[in-house]
């Protein structure tokens, strides 16, 4: 059989989603942003909340968020995408409103206002790109980098004794009784991308029937601030991240 | 029996040459284009082996920048 009898309409099983925009990302080569994105813009498109789906983009690498997915953006300050969220959700109750948030924007300007969304069980979902690193800046440690971790601040490693420990927000997020489902996952793998997707449709199902905060944490890769090859950072993300930021579900309701 | 084939079409220019569907695929059908280069400057993927691929798309779901489109058919080998 020949290639060009196989690829005809009828056959296609996978193709790019219509919610996608067609410009170019402005990722690098190997991010995990771009499969979040994708998997955000199939679950909203599959659910049909394509015009009832309200989005706030944060500070940081997803900023340009809103040219890449196909519905209604609103543009926070650095951390205050949570609070942007509530305002949206309260005023807007019969949408859906969702934050799309990486490490430094929600697990350090912005604990508070993600803290007490949370708490407060506002009807949204929190969508955490973890991946340890400011990306955008130039790769400076994050409240979420690991010990040891080298970054351009911690060029010898991340040492307890003057940063710290590292953060793990979602697992604060969980003890709080506003929360109907936090979950940790990750998009290395395709098995672990078709587990993401479920996850954020289950995550925006319950912002439909207004049960409370859903965080949904993707364990991501940074390969240019980790100075790595896209693939090495995924073996050097299962190896290493997934030690200190375990996989699966953190609470169900 | 029933065997599947499958093919993928890569948009080339959106083509970042990250290499992880080609890390992602089981049957070793592809692989980056080793001196071909797009608009950009990067070496996009392409299928090196067509005969290899079932169509599982695991090479498009790791895709970040969403530029391969999957398509699959039962080919009956006894008729």
């Amino acid at each position: 059989m020949e290639i060009n009898e196989i690829i005809r309409e009828e056959n296609k099983v996978y193709s790019r989603p219509e919610l996608l925009d067609e410009v170019h990302m402005h990722y690098c080569p190997g991010c995990s942003h771009g499969v979040v994105h994708k998997l955000v813009a199939e679950v909203v498109a599959e659910m049909g909340l394509t015009d009832k789906t309200i989005g706030v983009s944060p500070v940081g690498c997803a900023v340009f968020a809103y040219n890449y997915i196909d519905v209604d953006w609103v543009e926070a300050a650095h951390g205050r995408a949570p609070a942007v969220a509530t305002a949206i959700s309260r005023l807007w109750p019969e949408n859906v409103v969702f934050t799309y948030q990486g490490d430094g924007d929600m697990s350090a300007i912005g604990t508070a206002e993600s803290i007490h969304a949370a708490n407060r069980g506002e009807n949204i979902v929190m969508i955490f790109v973890n991946n340890a690193i400011y990306g955008m800046t130039g790769g400076q440690m994050a409240p979420t980098t690991l010990v040891g971790q080298k970054t351009a601040t911690t060029p010898y490693g991340r040492r307890v004794d003057l940063n710290g420990y590292p953060l793990e927000i979602t697992n604060l997020m969980a003890l709080l009784d506003g929360t109907c489902y936090v979950t940790r996952q990750s998009v290395h793998t395709a098995a672990a991308v078709r587990k993401t997707k479920a996850c954020l449709r289950k995550a925006f199902e319950n912002a439909l029937a207004k049960k409370g905060t859903s965080v949904v944490e993707v364990v991501a890769t940074c390969n240019s601030g980790w100075k790595m090859s896209p693939a090495k950072a995924n073996e050097w993300m299962a190896e290493n991240m997934f030690a200190k930021y375990p996989l699966g579900d953190l609470k169900t309701l | 029996m029933a065997k599947v084939r499958g093919a993928i079409t890569v948009n080339e220019e959106r083509c970042k040459g990250c290499d992880l569907c080609v890390v992602a695929c089981p049957t070793d059908t592809l692989a980056l284009q080793p001196n071909e280069v797009n608009d950009r400057g990067y070496h996009y993927s392409y299928m090196a082996n067509p005969e290899n691929c079932i169509g599982c798309c695991a090479c498009a779901m790791v895709c970040p920048d969403a530029c391969i489109e999957v398509y699959r058919v039962k080919v009956d080998e006894n008729k």
